[in-house]
Protein backbone atom coordinates (compact mmCIF):
# COMPACT_ATOMS: atom_id res chain seq x y z
CA UNK A 1 0.00 0.00 0.00
CA UNK A 2 1.41 3.49 -0.65
CA UNK A 3 1.98 6.07 2.01
CA UNK A 4 -0.63 8.57 2.65
CA UNK A 5 1.16 11.33 1.78
CA UNK A 6 1.14 14.27 4.81
CA UNK A 7 0.36 17.58 3.77
CA UNK A 8 -1.02 20.88 5.78
CA UNK A 9 -3.50 22.33 4.23
CA UNK A 10 -3.43 25.38 6.33
CA UNK A 11 -0.96 27.44 5.43
CA UNK A 12 1.34 29.86 7.12
CA UNK A 13 2.42 33.35 6.34
CA UNK A 14 5.67 32.16 5.46
CA UNK A 15 4.93 30.29 2.89
CA UNK A 16 2.81 32.80 0.61
CA UNK A 17 4.56 34.84 -1.28
CA UNK A 18 3.94 38.44 -1.49
CA UNK A 19 5.44 39.58 -4.73
CA UNK A 20 3.08 37.20 -6.67
CA UNK A 21 -0.27 39.39 -6.05
CA UNK A 22 1.72 42.37 -7.23
CA UNK A 23 3.30 40.46 -10.34
CA UNK A 24 -0.31 39.33 -11.24
CA UNK A 25 -2.30 42.70 -10.74
CA UNK A 26 0.74 44.38 -13.34
CA UNK A 27 -0.25 42.52 -16.25
CA UNK A 28 -3.13 44.54 -18.51
CA UNK A 29 -6.55 43.46 -17.28
CA UNK A 30 -5.41 42.28 -13.93
CA UNK A 31 -5.03 46.32 -12.35
CA UNK A 32 -8.56 45.66 -10.50
CA UNK A 33 -7.41 42.72 -8.73
CA UNK A 34 -7.38 43.95 -5.63
CA UNK A 35 -11.34 45.42 -5.72
CA UNK A 36 -12.80 41.64 -5.26
CA UNK A 37 -15.68 40.99 -3.20
CA UNK A 38 -15.50 37.49 -3.15
CA UNK A 39 -19.03 37.31 -4.14
CA UNK A 40 -18.53 33.70 -6.42
CA UNK A 41 -20.83 35.17 -9.57
CA UNK A 42 -17.35 34.23 -11.29
CA UNK A 43 -17.65 30.74 -9.90
CA UNK A 44 -21.62 30.75 -10.80
CA UNK A 45 -21.23 32.15 -14.47
CA UNK A 46 -18.17 29.55 -15.08
CA UNK A 47 -19.66 26.38 -17.19
CA UNK A 48 -16.50 24.86 -15.85
CA UNK A 49 -16.25 25.42 -12.20
CA UNK A 50 -17.70 21.82 -11.60
CA UNK A 51 -14.71 20.46 -12.65
CA UNK A 52 -12.51 22.41 -11.02
CA UNK A 53 -10.05 21.88 -8.09
CA UNK A 54 -10.90 25.78 -6.98
CA UNK A 55 -13.69 27.88 -8.12
CA UNK A 56 -12.52 30.91 -10.02
CA UNK A 57 -13.57 33.34 -7.03
CA UNK A 58 -11.20 30.92 -4.50
CA UNK A 59 -8.48 31.44 -7.01
CA UNK A 60 -9.08 35.37 -7.00
CA UNK A 61 -9.09 34.90 -3.21
CA UNK A 62 -5.56 32.61 -3.44
CA UNK A 63 -4.14 34.76 -5.91
CA UNK A 64 -4.54 38.10 -3.57
CA UNK A 65 -3.48 36.63 -0.95
CA UNK A 66 0.05 35.07 -2.33
CA UNK A 67 -0.73 31.34 -2.49
CA UNK A 68 1.71 30.72 -5.44
CA UNK A 69 2.02 27.41 -5.17
CA UNK A 70 -1.22 26.16 -4.52
CA UNK A 71 -3.01 28.27 -7.13
CA UNK A 72 0.09 27.68 -10.55
CA UNK A 73 -0.49 24.36 -9.33
CA UNK A 74 -4.33 24.31 -9.62
CA UNK A 75 -6.36 21.81 -12.24
CA UNK A 76 -8.59 25.24 -12.67
CA UNK A 77 -6.08 27.51 -14.38
CA UNK A 78 -5.95 24.90 -17.19
CA UNK A 79 -9.74 24.35 -17.11
CA UNK A 80 -10.54 27.75 -18.17
CA UNK A 81 -11.61 27.44 -22.15
CA UNK A 82 -11.56 31.56 -22.09
CA UNK A 83 -15.15 32.02 -22.34
CA UNK A 84 -15.05 35.73 -20.73
CA UNK A 85 -18.18 34.83 -18.78
CA UNK A 86 -16.82 35.36 -15.56
CA UNK A 87 -15.35 38.99 -17.08
CA UNK A 88 -18.48 40.09 -18.38
CA UNK A 89 -20.52 39.43 -15.41
CA UNK A 90 -17.96 40.17 -12.53
CA UNK A 91 -19.44 43.66 -10.61
CA UNK A 92 -16.07 44.77 -10.07
CA UNK A 93 -14.91 44.26 -13.05
CA UNK A 94 -12.38 42.34 -13.11
CA UNK A 95 -10.85 40.85 -16.01
CA UNK A 96 -10.69 37.20 -14.67
CA UNK A 97 -9.86 35.55 -18.05
CA UNK A 98 -6.83 37.69 -18.35
CA UNK A 99 -6.01 36.77 -15.01
CA UNK A 100 -6.64 33.18 -15.60
CA UNK A 101 -4.18 33.79 -18.47
CA UNK A 102 -1.48 35.44 -16.41
CA UNK A 103 -1.88 32.76 -14.33
CA UNK A 104 -1.39 29.78 -16.77
CA UNK A 105 1.73 31.74 -18.61
CA UNK A 106 3.59 31.52 -15.30
CA UNK A 107 2.88 28.32 -15.09
CA UNK A 108 4.23 27.40 -18.30
CA UNK A 109 7.02 29.70 -17.84
CA UNK A 110 8.11 28.13 -14.05
CA UNK A 111 7.11 24.48 -15.81
CA UNK A 112 5.02 23.80 -12.73
CA UNK A 113 2.69 21.40 -14.54
CA UNK A 114 2.56 17.33 -14.87
CA UNK A 115 5.10 17.12 -17.95
CA UNK A 116 2.70 15.15 -19.89
CA UNK A 117 0.21 17.02 -19.35
CA UNK A 118 -2.11 17.75 -22.68
CA UNK A 119 -3.34 21.46 -21.80
CA UNK A 120 0.06 22.96 -21.62
CA UNK A 121 1.27 20.63 -23.91
CA UNK A 122 -1.03 21.85 -26.91
CA UNK A 123 -0.42 25.44 -26.13
CA UNK A 124 2.92 25.35 -26.38
CA UNK A 125 2.75 23.58 -29.30
CA UNK A 126 0.48 25.72 -30.92
CA UNK A 127 2.74 28.34 -30.13
CA UNK A 128 5.73 27.34 -31.70
CA UNK A 129 4.25 26.18 -34.70
CA UNK A 130 2.65 29.28 -34.83
CA UNK A 131 5.17 31.57 -34.04
CA UNK A 132 7.44 29.74 -36.66
CA UNK A 133 4.83 29.21 -39.58
CA UNK A 134 2.90 32.23 -39.19
CA UNK A 135 -0.06 29.89 -39.14
CA UNK A 136 -1.76 27.71 -36.83
CA UNK A 137 -1.49 24.34 -38.99
CA UNK A 138 -3.97 22.24 -37.00
CA UNK A 139 -4.02 19.01 -38.29
CA UNK A 140 0.14 19.30 -37.38
CA UNK A 141 -0.41 20.89 -34.02
CA UNK A 142 -3.26 17.71 -33.12
CA UNK A 143 -0.24 15.38 -34.36
CA UNK A 144 2.38 17.23 -31.88
CA UNK A 145 -0.36 17.01 -29.03
CA UNK A 146 -1.05 13.47 -29.33
CA UNK A 147 2.95 12.27 -29.16
CA UNK A 148 4.21 14.75 -26.62
CA UNK A 149 1.06 13.76 -24.18
CA UNK A 150 0.02 10.71 -24.05
CA UNK A 151 -0.55 8.76 -27.35
CA UNK A 152 -2.29 5.65 -26.07
CA UNK A 153 -5.41 8.32 -24.60
CA UNK A 154 -5.59 9.29 -28.68
CA UNK A 155 -6.08 5.81 -30.38
CA UNK A 156 -9.63 6.02 -30.12
CA UNK A 157 -9.75 9.23 -32.06
CA UNK A 158 -7.97 8.21 -34.86
CA UNK A 159 -11.37 7.07 -36.28
CA UNK A 160 -12.47 10.71 -36.05
CA UNK A 161 -9.10 11.70 -37.71
CA UNK A 162 -9.73 9.69 -40.83
CA UNK A 163 -13.58 11.18 -40.87
CA UNK A 164 -12.07 14.17 -41.01
CA UNK A 165 -9.69 13.23 -43.68
CA UNK A 166 -12.25 11.41 -45.92
CA UNK A 167 -14.42 14.91 -45.66
CA UNK A 168 -11.67 16.96 -46.23
CA UNK A 169 -11.38 18.82 -43.27
CA UNK A 170 -8.05 17.36 -41.99
CA UNK A 171 -4.33 17.87 -43.23
CA UNK A 172 -0.97 18.14 -42.54
CA UNK A 173 0.10 20.24 -44.91
CA UNK A 174 2.08 22.99 -43.77
CA UNK A 175 1.19 26.17 -44.01
CA UNK A 176 3.20 29.43 -44.28
CA UNK A 177 3.16 32.71 -44.54
CA UNK A 178 4.67 34.47 -47.76
CA UNK A 179 7.10 37.23 -45.27
CA UNK A 180 8.27 35.00 -42.33
CA UNK A 181 11.37 37.47 -41.75
CA UNK A 182 8.50 40.51 -41.34
CA UNK A 183 6.44 38.53 -38.38
CA UNK A 184 9.95 37.66 -36.97
CA UNK A 185 10.74 40.67 -36.97
CA UNK A 186 7.80 41.77 -34.92
CA UNK A 187 8.51 39.36 -32.39
CA UNK A 188 11.70 39.78 -31.93
CA UNK A 189 10.71 44.14 -31.49
CA UNK A 190 8.28 42.70 -29.06
CA UNK A 191 10.84 41.18 -26.76
CA UNK A 192 13.31 44.00 -27.91
CA UNK A 193 10.89 46.89 -25.88
CA UNK A 194 10.33 44.54 -23.03
CA UNK A 195 13.89 44.40 -22.03
CA UNK A 196 14.14 47.82 -22.14
CA UNK A 197 11.00 48.83 -20.48
CA UNK A 198 12.00 46.83 -17.53
CA UNK A 199 15.22 47.89 -17.54
CA UNK A 200 13.96 51.67 -17.78
CA UNK A 201 11.80 50.59 -14.71
CA UNK A 202 14.52 49.27 -12.86
CA UNK A 203 16.95 51.71 -13.31
CA UNK A 204 13.79 54.39 -12.45
CA UNK A 205 13.59 52.23 -8.93
CA UNK A 206 17.17 52.22 -8.07
CA UNK A 207 16.79 56.38 -9.02
CA UNK A 208 14.56 56.50 -6.68
CA UNK A 209 16.03 54.64 -3.25
CA UNK B 1 -18.51 48.57 -50.23
CA UNK B 2 -15.49 46.56 -50.02
CA UNK B 3 -14.11 44.46 -47.59
CA UNK B 4 -10.76 42.99 -46.07
CA UNK B 5 -11.28 38.64 -45.83
CA UNK B 6 -9.59 37.55 -42.97
CA UNK B 7 -10.10 33.97 -43.05
CA UNK B 8 -7.63 32.79 -39.97
CA UNK B 9 -6.38 29.22 -39.81
CA UNK B 10 -8.91 26.94 -39.36
CA UNK B 11 -11.43 28.41 -42.21
CA UNK B 12 -8.45 28.02 -44.57
CA UNK B 13 -7.39 25.06 -46.77
CA UNK B 14 -8.10 21.35 -45.50
CA UNK B 15 -9.44 22.52 -42.13
CA UNK B 16 -12.26 21.87 -39.65
CA UNK B 17 -13.93 24.82 -40.78
CA UNK B 18 -13.67 24.15 -44.35
CA UNK B 19 -17.51 24.23 -44.87
CA UNK B 20 -17.83 27.54 -43.54
CA UNK B 21 -15.11 29.25 -45.52
CA UNK B 22 -16.77 27.91 -48.77
CA UNK B 23 -20.35 28.86 -47.50
CA UNK B 24 -19.33 32.20 -46.33
CA UNK B 25 -17.81 32.77 -49.93
CA UNK B 26 -20.66 31.29 -51.87
CA UNK B 27 -23.14 33.26 -49.92
CA UNK B 28 -21.24 36.40 -50.34
CA UNK B 29 -20.83 36.41 -53.79
CA UNK B 30 -24.19 35.52 -54.10
CA UNK B 31 -25.31 38.50 -52.44
CA UNK B 32 -23.26 40.55 -54.86
CA UNK B 33 -20.32 41.67 -51.94
CA UNK B 34 -17.33 42.32 -52.80
CA UNK B 35 -14.57 41.11 -50.90
CA UNK B 36 -10.84 40.72 -51.24
CA UNK B 37 -8.47 38.55 -49.33
CA UNK B 38 -6.35 39.80 -46.84
CA UNK B 39 -2.84 39.80 -48.34
CA UNK B 40 -0.14 37.71 -46.48
CA UNK B 41 -2.27 37.45 -43.30
CA UNK B 42 -0.96 35.52 -39.85
CA UNK B 43 -2.78 33.75 -37.13
CA UNK B 44 -4.26 35.76 -34.87
CA UNK B 45 -2.90 34.72 -32.11
CA UNK B 46 -5.77 33.20 -30.35
CA UNK B 47 -6.22 31.59 -27.22
CA UNK B 48 -3.25 29.33 -26.96
CA UNK B 49 -1.30 31.57 -28.48
CA UNK B 50 -2.18 33.99 -25.68
CA UNK B 51 -1.35 31.45 -22.99
CA UNK B 52 2.21 31.25 -23.40
CA UNK B 53 2.66 35.22 -24.49
CA UNK B 54 0.41 37.50 -24.60
CA UNK B 55 2.46 40.50 -25.80
CA UNK B 56 3.80 38.29 -28.67
CA UNK B 57 -0.14 37.60 -29.20
CA UNK B 58 -1.29 41.11 -29.58
CA UNK B 59 2.01 41.30 -32.13
CA UNK B 60 1.00 38.79 -33.83
CA UNK B 61 -2.93 40.34 -34.09
CA UNK B 62 -1.47 43.80 -34.41
CA UNK B 63 0.51 42.70 -37.73
CA UNK B 64 -2.96 41.85 -39.53
CA UNK B 65 -4.07 45.00 -38.73
CA UNK B 66 -1.42 46.52 -39.79
CA UNK B 67 -1.35 44.83 -43.32
CA UNK B 68 -5.12 45.73 -43.30
CA UNK B 69 -4.89 49.36 -42.74
CA UNK B 70 -2.21 49.30 -45.29
CA UNK B 71 -4.53 47.29 -48.10
CA UNK B 72 -7.83 49.24 -47.61
CA UNK B 73 -6.62 52.42 -47.56
CA UNK B 74 -8.31 54.60 -49.60
CA UNK B 75 -10.64 57.52 -49.09
CA UNK B 76 -11.51 58.25 -45.71
CA UNK B 77 -13.65 55.27 -44.62
CA UNK B 78 -11.93 52.98 -42.38
CA UNK B 79 -11.24 49.80 -43.97
CA UNK B 80 -13.50 46.83 -42.81
CA UNK B 81 -11.70 43.73 -41.42
CA UNK B 82 -14.64 40.37 -41.60
CA UNK B 83 -13.46 37.21 -40.48
CA UNK B 84 -15.76 34.42 -39.65
CA UNK B 85 -13.71 32.81 -36.68
CA UNK B 86 -14.94 33.81 -33.44
CA UNK B 87 -11.81 33.56 -31.97
CA UNK B 88 -9.94 35.35 -34.50
CA UNK B 89 -12.49 38.20 -34.17
CA UNK B 90 -12.33 37.93 -30.41
CA UNK B 91 -8.53 39.20 -30.57
CA UNK B 92 -8.29 41.40 -33.48
CA UNK B 93 -11.28 43.21 -30.98
CA UNK B 94 -9.32 42.79 -28.09
CA UNK B 95 -5.56 43.68 -29.70
CA UNK B 96 -7.56 46.80 -30.43
CA UNK B 97 -8.98 47.63 -26.91
CA UNK B 98 -5.55 46.63 -25.52
CA UNK B 99 -3.10 49.08 -27.75
CA UNK B 100 -5.67 52.08 -26.77
CA UNK B 101 -6.44 51.17 -23.51
CA UNK B 102 -2.93 49.83 -21.79
CA UNK B 103 -0.22 52.72 -23.31
CA UNK B 104 1.68 50.28 -22.32
CA UNK B 105 1.21 47.32 -24.60
CA UNK B 106 -0.03 50.23 -27.14
CA UNK B 107 4.21 51.41 -27.13
CA UNK B 108 5.26 47.94 -27.14
CA UNK B 109 3.02 46.94 -30.06
CA UNK B 110 3.80 50.06 -32.10
CA UNK B 111 7.72 49.60 -31.54
CA UNK B 112 7.09 45.98 -32.54
CA UNK B 113 5.48 46.98 -35.97
CA UNK B 114 8.15 49.69 -36.61
CA UNK B 115 11.21 47.32 -36.44
CA UNK B 116 9.36 45.32 -39.46
CA UNK B 117 8.34 48.91 -41.49
CA UNK B 118 4.87 48.36 -40.40
CA UNK B 119 2.58 50.85 -38.81
CA UNK B 120 -1.03 50.93 -37.41
CA UNK B 121 -3.23 53.95 -36.61
CA UNK B 122 -6.18 52.18 -35.28
CA UNK B 123 -7.99 53.09 -38.40
CA UNK B 124 -9.73 49.33 -39.20
CA UNK B 125 -12.68 48.13 -38.54
CA UNK B 126 -13.15 44.12 -37.20
CA UNK B 127 -16.33 43.21 -37.99
CA UNK B 128 -18.04 39.32 -37.73
CA UNK B 129 -19.68 38.67 -41.55
CA UNK B 130 -22.98 37.71 -39.47
CA UNK B 131 -23.17 41.35 -38.53
CA UNK B 132 -22.57 42.47 -42.33
CA UNK B 133 -25.00 40.32 -44.11
CA UNK B 134 -27.71 41.56 -40.92
CA UNK B 135 -26.47 44.94 -40.59
CA UNK B 136 -24.87 45.83 -44.34
CA UNK B 137 -26.80 43.87 -46.58
CA UNK B 138 -29.90 43.67 -44.47
CA UNK B 139 -32.72 41.56 -43.75
CA UNK B 140 -35.12 42.89 -46.30
CA UNK B 141 -32.58 42.61 -48.92
CA UNK B 142 -31.45 39.05 -48.03
CA UNK B 143 -35.23 38.14 -47.76
CA UNK B 144 -36.09 39.04 -51.28
CA UNK B 145 -33.51 36.96 -52.71
CA UNK B 146 -34.92 33.71 -50.86
CA UNK B 147 -35.58 30.97 -53.32
CA UNK B 148 -36.53 28.16 -50.99
CA UNK B 149 -37.60 29.29 -47.68
CA UNK B 150 -36.77 27.08 -44.95
CA UNK B 151 -40.08 26.55 -44.18
CA UNK B 152 -41.14 25.06 -40.82
CA UNK B 153 -37.64 24.16 -39.86
CA UNK B 154 -36.88 25.36 -36.32
CA UNK B 155 -32.95 26.68 -35.85
CA UNK B 156 -31.78 27.03 -32.51
CA UNK B 157 -29.18 29.91 -33.04
CA UNK B 158 -25.85 29.29 -31.02
CA UNK B 159 -23.83 32.22 -31.11
CA UNK B 160 -21.34 30.59 -28.78
CA UNK B 161 -19.09 32.86 -26.07
CA UNK B 162 -16.82 34.89 -28.50
CA UNK B 163 -19.45 36.06 -30.28
CA UNK B 164 -20.84 38.21 -28.18
CA UNK B 165 -17.74 38.48 -25.31
CA UNK B 166 -15.98 40.08 -24.09
CA UNK B 167 -17.35 43.15 -26.55
CA UNK B 168 -20.77 43.11 -27.33
CA UNK B 169 -20.17 44.68 -30.40
CA UNK B 170 -23.12 44.43 -32.67
CA UNK B 171 -25.05 42.75 -30.77
CA UNK B 172 -27.09 42.04 -27.01
CA UNK B 173 -24.95 40.41 -25.05
CA UNK B 174 -27.18 38.12 -22.46
CA UNK B 175 -29.32 37.60 -25.62
CA UNK B 176 -28.27 38.19 -28.54
CA UNK B 177 -30.40 38.00 -31.42
CA UNK B 178 -28.66 38.89 -34.84
CA UNK B 179 -28.98 34.97 -35.86
CA UNK B 180 -32.73 34.38 -34.98
CA UNK B 181 -33.68 37.24 -37.39
CA UNK B 182 -31.57 36.30 -39.85
CA UNK B 183 -32.97 32.78 -39.64
CA UNK B 184 -36.32 34.11 -39.54
CA UNK B 185 -35.86 36.07 -42.83
CA UNK B 186 -34.89 32.80 -44.01
CA UNK B 187 -37.70 31.91 -43.55
CA UNK B 188 -36.96 29.49 -40.80
CA UNK B 189 -38.59 28.77 -37.09
CA UNK B 190 -35.87 30.15 -34.49
CA UNK B 191 -36.20 28.27 -31.41
CA UNK B 192 -36.13 30.38 -28.09
CA UNK B 193 -33.46 28.84 -26.31
CA UNK B 194 -31.36 29.72 -23.10
CA UNK B 195 -27.91 28.93 -23.81
CA UNK B 196 -27.20 30.90 -26.83
CA UNK B 197 -23.89 31.84 -25.66
CA UNK B 198 -22.70 29.03 -23.22
CA UNK B 199 -19.29 28.04 -24.17
CA UNK B 200 -18.55 24.93 -25.72
CA UNK B 201 -15.55 23.75 -24.46
CA UNK B 202 -13.13 24.96 -27.21
CA UNK B 203 -9.90 23.20 -27.61
CA UNK B 204 -11.44 20.99 -24.20
CA UNK B 205 -11.91 18.32 -27.03
CA UNK B 206 -8.69 18.11 -27.85
CA UNK B 207 -7.59 17.84 -24.10
CA UNK B 208 -9.82 16.93 -21.81
CA UNK B 209 -12.54 14.87 -23.98
CA UNK B 210 -14.74 13.86 -21.51
CA UNK B 211 -15.21 17.59 -20.01
CA UNK B 212 -16.33 18.92 -23.57
CA UNK B 213 -18.10 15.84 -24.88
CA UNK B 214 -20.27 17.24 -21.14
CA UNK B 215 -20.44 20.18 -22.23
CA UNK B 216 -21.77 19.79 -25.68
CA UNK B 217 -24.08 17.50 -24.18
CA UNK B 218 -25.96 20.16 -22.16
CA UNK B 219 -26.26 22.60 -25.05
CA UNK B 220 -27.61 19.52 -27.36
CA UNK B 221 -30.31 18.06 -24.92
CA UNK B 222 -31.38 21.49 -24.44
CA UNK B 223 -31.63 22.68 -27.93
CA UNK B 224 -33.42 19.33 -28.33
CA UNK B 225 -35.61 19.67 -25.81
CA UNK B 226 -36.58 23.47 -27.08
CA UNK B 227 -37.46 21.90 -30.83
CA UNK B 228 -34.77 22.24 -32.72
CA UNK B 229 -34.19 20.91 -36.09
CA UNK B 230 -30.87 21.83 -36.10
CA UNK B 231 -28.27 24.17 -34.55
CA UNK B 232 -26.71 27.36 -36.22
CA UNK B 233 -23.28 28.54 -35.26
CA UNK B 234 -21.11 30.94 -36.11
CA UNK B 235 -17.12 29.44 -35.04
CA UNK B 236 -15.63 26.68 -36.50
CA UNK B 237 -14.66 25.40 -32.93
CA UNK B 238 -18.29 25.50 -31.68
CA UNK B 239 -19.74 23.34 -35.01
CA UNK B 240 -17.26 20.78 -34.77
CA UNK B 241 -17.25 20.15 -30.94
CA UNK B 242 -21.06 19.46 -31.18
CA UNK B 243 -21.00 18.16 -34.78
CA UNK B 244 -18.44 15.10 -33.84
CA UNK B 245 -19.35 14.03 -30.03
CA UNK B 246 -22.32 13.38 -30.79
CA UNK B 247 -22.12 9.81 -30.31
CA UNK B 248 -20.24 9.84 -27.03
CA UNK B 249 -22.97 12.20 -26.01
CA UNK B 250 -25.37 9.71 -27.11
CA UNK B 251 -23.78 6.81 -25.47
CA UNK B 252 -22.55 8.84 -22.11
CA UNK B 253 -25.28 10.99 -21.19
CA UNK B 254 -28.26 9.72 -23.02
CA UNK B 255 -28.49 12.19 -25.87
CA UNK B 256 -31.34 11.16 -27.23
CA UNK B 257 -30.20 11.10 -30.85
CA UNK B 258 -28.13 12.74 -32.87
CA UNK B 259 -28.92 16.73 -34.29
CA UNK B 260 -27.31 18.24 -37.44
CA UNK B 261 -25.08 20.97 -36.70
CA UNK B 262 -24.56 24.02 -39.47
CA UNK B 263 -22.73 27.14 -40.33
CA UNK B 264 -25.60 29.92 -40.33
CA UNK B 265 -23.79 30.54 -43.44
CA UNK B 266 -24.78 27.34 -44.81
CA UNK B 267 -28.53 27.76 -43.97
CA UNK B 268 -28.39 30.76 -45.73
CA UNK B 269 -27.16 29.58 -48.82
CA UNK B 270 -29.71 27.29 -48.33
CA UNK B 271 -32.28 29.31 -48.61
CA UNK B 272 -30.40 31.15 -51.31
CA UNK B 273 -30.58 27.66 -53.39
CA UNK B 274 -27.00 27.33 -53.77
CA UNK B 275 -25.97 24.04 -54.75
CA UNK B 276 -25.48 21.62 -51.97
CA UNK B 277 -21.95 21.23 -53.02
CA UNK B 278 -21.00 24.95 -52.63
CA UNK B 279 -21.82 25.32 -49.28
CA UNK B 280 -19.73 22.16 -48.27
CA UNK B 281 -23.35 20.55 -46.88
CA UNK B 282 -20.71 17.05 -48.05
CA UNK B 283 -18.27 17.81 -45.55
CA UNK B 284 -20.99 17.74 -42.53
CA UNK B 285 -20.85 14.38 -40.12
CA UNK B 286 -24.59 14.62 -39.37
CA UNK B 287 -26.52 14.93 -42.54
CA UNK B 288 -28.55 18.27 -42.76
CA UNK B 289 -31.50 16.65 -43.86
CA UNK B 290 -33.47 20.29 -44.21
CA UNK B 291 -34.77 19.90 -47.97
CA UNK B 292 -36.14 17.01 -47.05
CA UNK B 293 -37.97 18.60 -44.86
CA UNK B 294 -39.18 21.54 -46.94
CA UNK B 295 -40.15 19.02 -49.14
CA UNK B 296 -42.35 17.54 -47.02
CA UNK B 297 -43.95 20.87 -46.63
CA UNK B 298 -44.69 21.63 -50.19
CA UNK B 299 -46.11 18.06 -50.57
CA UNK B 300 -48.60 17.85 -47.12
Amino acid sequence: MQNWPIESKIRYEGDLDPGFAEGIASIPGGERLAHCIQCGTCSATCPLSNYMDYTPRRIIAMTRAGFKDDVLRSFTIWLCASCYSCTVECPKNIKITDIMYALKRQAIEENIYPKRFSIPVLAREFFSLAKRTGRSNEGRVIIRLVLKSNPFRYIGRAFLGLKLMKQGRFSLKKETIKRKGELKKILQGVEQTALEIESVQKSGIRAES
Amino acid sequence: MKYLYYPGCSCSGKTTGRAYAESLTAVLQDLNVTYEELEDWNCCGATMYMSVDEQQAFAMSARNLALAERQGENGAAAPTLTTPCAACYTILNKTQHYIDEYPKVGKKIHSALAAADLSYRGKVEVRHPLDIMVNDIGLEEIASRVKQPLKGVKVASYYGCLLVRPYATFDDQDNPTTMDRLMAALGAEPVDWSLKTRCCGASLSGTMADVAVRLGYILLSEARRCGADVVATACPFCQFNLECFQQPMIKDHKLAGEIPIAYFTQLTGIALGLPDKALGLHRLSVPLSISDKIGEQEYA
